[in-house]
C-alpha cells in the first residue's frame, strides 16, 4: 500500500499523543505526577497537540476535506466513522482534565476521574485507528491479531517516553513512570517482532486462481489491461520501502527499541542532565523509529489487487 | 446508512464466460463511454493523450498464461475485471460518510459523489479492485451496472442491460437476477460450475465467472505420418558426395 505521509503523520503522532494523554490520566487521577499547573500544562499541550495536529493531517490526503465533518456519521458499521467521534469525544474528559491541572492544580477526586475517562477513551481511539486496518480482509498483512496490540503498545511507548522526558525536564522523578517507560518499549519491541515474524512467515488465502476463478499451477500476466500504471497500481502496488524492509527494520529496531530502551534505562539510573538529556534523546530516536515503522506498515501492506498484476501470493 | 441492507429483492449481476472471452477490450471501451456521460459522469483521464494517460475506468481487461501441468494443455485467459456487487459489501460497510451504499431493492452498489470525502478506504476494503479514484474530481467512483440503462424507459426492452454486456462481440456477457434460480444467468452458473472470485475472503461476489471448458489433450487421427523424415539423395552427384563423405 502507498504510505500516504499524512497517515503515517496522523498515525505515529495521534498514537503519541494519545499515549501521553492517557498516562497523563491515569498516572495523575492516582497522585503519582506533580499537581504543578505549568507540569499539567506542558503535558496535555503537547498530548492534545500531537493529536490535533494527527488529525488535521489525516483530512490532508482527503479528496473533499471541507466535507470531513460528514465522516463521524457512520459510527454503526464504520471504523473510520467510529475513530472519529471517539477523537472528537476524548476532548471533552482531557479538556475537563486540563481545568483541574492547570487551573485548580489538582489531579484528584472529580479532575482523577475525567482523567481515567479521558485515557479509557484515548484508548478506545487508538484502538479504532487501528480497528481501520485490522479489518481490511483484502490485506493480510493488517487483517491479523497483531496489528492491534502493535498500535496500542506503540501508542502507550511513544506516549511514556514523552512523559519520562517531561517529567526530567521538570525534574521530578516520579520512579513508577521512568520504571514504566522500560516496561513499555520492551512490550511494544516483542509485539513488533513477532509481527514481523508473523507476516514473514504467513500469507494470504486469497491465490492468483481464486482471484480469476481459474485453476492453475503458474499464472501469469501475459497483457496488461492498461499500458501505463493506474490508480489501482499507484495506490496499492507500492514497492520502494518493501525492496529495502530488512535495512529499513533494522533501522526501525535501533531508533524505536534499542536506543530508546538504553537511554530509558540511563534516564532511570541518573538523575539531573545526564538523565534528561537521555530521556529527550530517547523521544527523538523514537519519533524516526515510529516514524520508518509506520512507513514499513503500509509499505509492506500487500493488497489482494496485486494478484491481477503478477503477484504470486500477497 | 452505511449499514449493508438484511437482504435484497433481487441480486442483479454479471456472468462472465472466461472460455468465450477474446480479450477485445471492447466491454470496457463501451463502459467508460457510456459512463463518461451516465450516472457517475464524468470519468476522468489524466494526461490522456500524453505518454502515460491514466483514468478512471470501471472494467479492465486483463490476460493471463495459465500453466496447468505436464497432462493439461496451458491457457490463455481474458480476464476482465468490474465491481462484484458483493452481498457483503466492505466496500460499503468501511465508508465513514454513508457515500457508498448498498441498495435493497436490486443489490447494487454505487456511490454518492457528492457525500464522498476521497478518504480512499473503500477501494482499500474491495478485493477485486473495482472502484477508481476520480483525481480530477476527488471523489470515488465505480461501476453502476449501468443503472441508468437498465431500468431506462426511453430505451427498448433489449437495449436496457448494461453497456458491457451489449457490447461483447463473443457473447461472453450475460446480465440477469442472480437470486432467480430460473433466470438465465443462473441457468449459466449452474450449467457451467460458474464460481465466485476469492470465495475465501467472504465478500459473497454476486457476480460470476465460468471458468473455460476442458479442453482436448490429444489430436484428432486424421491419418498423417506421426513424423516425417528429411529426403536424401538416393543417386547422382549430390548422392556420390553423400557417400564418399559419409567413408
Amino acid at each position: 500500500m502507498h504510505p500516504a505521509f499524512s497517515v503515517i503523520l496522523f498515525t505515529t503522532s495521534s498514537g503519541a499523543g494519545y499515549g501521553l494523554l492517557a498516562l497523563m490520566g491515569i498516572f495523575g487521577a492516582a497522585g503519582i505526577l506533580p499537581q504543578d499547573r505549568w507540569f499539567g500544562l506542558s503535558g496535555l499541550f503537547i498530548a492534545l497537540g500531537l493529536v490535533t495536529i494527527g488529525l488535521l493531517s489525516s483530512t490532508f490526503h482527503l479528496g473533499h476535506p471541507e466535507r470531513a465533518w460528514r465522516a463521524i456519521s457512520q459510527w454503526r458499521s464504520s471504523w473510520l466513522s467510529r475513530e472519529g467521534v471517539l477523537a472528537i469525544v476524548t476532548f471533552i474528559p482531557a479538556g475537563l482534565l486540563g481545568i483541574g491541572w492547570v487551573f485548580l492544580e489538582t489531579t484528584t477526586g472529580f479532575w482523577g476521574v475525567m482523567g481515567i475517562v479521558g485515557a479509557l477513551l484515548a484508548m478506545l481511539t487508538v484502538i479504532a485507528t487501528a480497528m481501520i486496518y485490522r479489518s481490511l480482509k483484502t490485506i493480510h498483512q493488517w487483517a491479523n491479531c497483531w496489528t492491534l496490540p502493535g498500535y496500542l503498545t506503540l501508542s502507550i511507548m511513544t506516549g511514556a517516553l514523552l512523559l519520562s522526558a517531561l517529567l526530567m525536564i521538570f525534574d521530578e522523578h516520579a520512579r513508577a513512570v521512568h520504571g514504566m517507560v522500560i516496561f513499555a518499549v520492551v512490550l511494544a519491541w516483542i509485539v513488533k517482532y513477532v509481527y514481523w515474524r508473523f507476516i514473514a512467515t504467513s500469507k494470504s488465502l486469497a491465490t492468483p486462481s481464486s482471484a480469476i476463478a481459474v485453476d492453475g499451477a503458474e499464472i501469469t500476466p501475459l497483457d496488461p489491461p492498461h499500458n501505463s500504471a493506474n490508480y489501482l497500481m499507484k495506490e496499492m502496488g507500492f514497492i520502494v520501502a518493501r525492496k529495502h524492509a530488512d535495512k529499513l527494520r533494522f533501522i526501525s529496531y535501533a531508533t524505536l527499541f534499542a536506543m530508546p530502551l538504553a537511554l530509558s534505562l540511563m534516564a532511570y539510573l541518573s538523575s539531573g542532565a545526564m538523565g534528561t538529556i537521555s530521556a529527550v534523546v530517547a523521544v527523538i530516536s523514537a519519533i524516526v523509529g515510529v516514524a520508518v515503522e509506520r512507513w514499513l506498515f503500509f509499505a509492506e501492506a500487500k493488497h489482494t489487487v496485486n494478484l491481477y498484476y503478477g503477484a504470486t501470493s500477497v | 446508512m452505511t449499514s449493508l441492507p438484511q437482504a435484497t429483492n433481487k441480486k442483479l449481476g454479471l456472468v462472465i464466460d472466461l472460455d468465450t472471452c477474446v480479450g477485445c477490450h471492447a466491454c470496457a471501451t463501451n463502459c467508460k463511454e457510456w459512463n463518461t456521460g451516465g450516472h457517475m459522469a464524468p470519468l476522468t483521464d489524466q494526461n490522456p493523450y500524453g505518454k502515460k494517460p491514466d483514468g478512471v475506468w470501471f472494467n479492465r481487461v486483463h490476460s493471463f498464461e495459465v500453466k496447468r501441468g505436464k497432462t493439461n494443455p496451458g491457457l490463455t485467459v481474458n480476464f476482465p475485471r468490474s465491481c462484484l456487487h458483493c452481498e457483503n459489501a466492505a466496500c460499503v460497510t468501511v465508508c465513514p460518510t454513508g457515500a457508498s451504499y448498498k441498495r435493497a431493492e436490486d443489490g447494487i452498489v454505487l456511490v454518492n459523489t457528492d457525500k464522498c470525502i476521497g478518504c480512499k478506504l473503500c477501494s482499500w476494503a474491495c478485493p477485486y479492485g473495482a472502484r477508481e479514484f476520480d483525481e480530477d474530481e476527488g471523489v470515488m467512483k465505480k461501476c453502476t451496472l449501468c443503472i441508468d440503462r437498465i431500468y431506462n424507459k426511453t430505451l427498448e426492452p433489449e437495449d436496457r442491460q448494461p453497456a458491457c454486456v451489449l457490447t461483447c462481440p463473443a457473447g461472453a456477457r450475460h446480465f440477469g437476477d442472480l437470486s432467480d434460480p430460473d433466470s438465465n444467468v443462473s441457468k449459466l452458473v449452474a450449467e457451467r460450475a460458474g464460481r465466485p472470485l476469492m470465495p475465501e475472503l467472504g465478500y459473497k461476489p454476486t457476480n460470476s465467472y465460468l471458468p473455460p471448458r476442458a479442453r482436448r489433450v490429444e489430436a484428432a487421427n486424421i491419418g498423417a505420418e506421426k513424423q516425417l523424415e528429411a529426403v536424401s539423395p538416393r543417386k547422382g552427384f549430390l548422392s556420390w558426395i553423400d557417400n564418399t563423405l559419409s567413408r
